[in-house]
């Protein structure tokens, strides 16, 4: 074939890491964390509608440091998730495209996630 | 040996005929996901730290367990397409490639099926 000998662009670790490609790629990784978590959810239905016994059972999970650690990852993934899809909406709209706007809207997105993250813990912790 | 360039091959071929359906699907799941995850979010870490009996009584609201089966059927099939993508763009054998693609359509299938017949239950007040 033609193409073996064709040159190999450059491996990914050559790249100077950039905001753009950072988020593409967190993107991705949260989209797979955030569907293995709906497993999670899942289970936590289940266990609802498996009555009081195995739904305290499974709260003293929730409720440890891990269960919370996971908890904060999910709803940090969500909103990242959420954050980047609405950009990425916005991208198949045909707009904010060039390189600038591209810069721009991401910071939005991580200053967003950041903030939303942060939000719904305080008011979670309140209302508790 | 053919003197045909790969390009030549491939030109006259056409498209794949299909990508649209999959492509429009994830873009349709995310809207609706966009309201009901947020919605979702708030309850969810209200809801983990709550008694038993206050959970299954939000549940058992018509409009929460209404949501809720939306928020489910939305995020699974929403998770089924992107992982679909993530396993096109990285595994590489046919094999295990076509494998991992119906195990992942099962298991979304299957977990998806059970959350939405477990808010039923509870809704029903089975």
């Amino acid at each position: 074939m033609a193409t073996d000998n064709r040159p190999l662009s450059p491996h990914l670790q050559i790249y100077k890491p950039q905001l753009t490609s950072i988020l593409s790629i967190t993107h991705r990784g949260t989209g797979v964390f955030l569907s293995i978590s709906a497993l999670f959810l899942c289970c936590w239905l289940l266990a609802i509608a498996n009555g009081p016994d195995v739904y305290a059972n499974l709260q003293t999970y929730i409720t440890a440091w891990y269960g919370q650690v996971i908890l904060f990852a999910c709803v940090f993934s969500l909103y990242f998730h959420l954050c980047n899809g609405i950009r990425h909406l916005i991208w198949d709209m045909g707009l904010g495209l060039d390189i600038k706007t591209t810069y721009i809207s991401g910071y939005i997105v991580v200053a967003a996630t950041v903030l939303l993250t942060v939000a719904t813990w305080c008011i979670a912790g309140v209302s508790v | 040996m053919s003197l045909r360039t790969p390009l030549h091959r491939v030109r006259g071929l056409g498209s794949a005929k299909e990508g649209t359906q999959h492509w429009w699907a994830q873009r349709l799941t995310a809207i609706a996901l966009v309201p009901l995850t947020v919605w979702f979010i708030y309850s969810l870490v209200v809801m983990t730290t709550m008694e038993y009996a206050t959970v299954t009584a939000w549940m058992q609201s018509p409009i929460v367990s209404t949501l809720l089966i939306l928020f489910i059927f939305s995020l699974f099939y929403h998770a089924q397409l992107g992982m679909q993508v993530v396993i096109e763009d990285y595994v590489d054998s046919e094999t295990l490639k076509f494998g991992s693609i119906i195990l992942l359509n099962f298991v979304m299938l299957f977990a998806g099926l059970a959350s939405v017949i477990a808010v039923l239950k509870v809704f029903l007040g089975l």
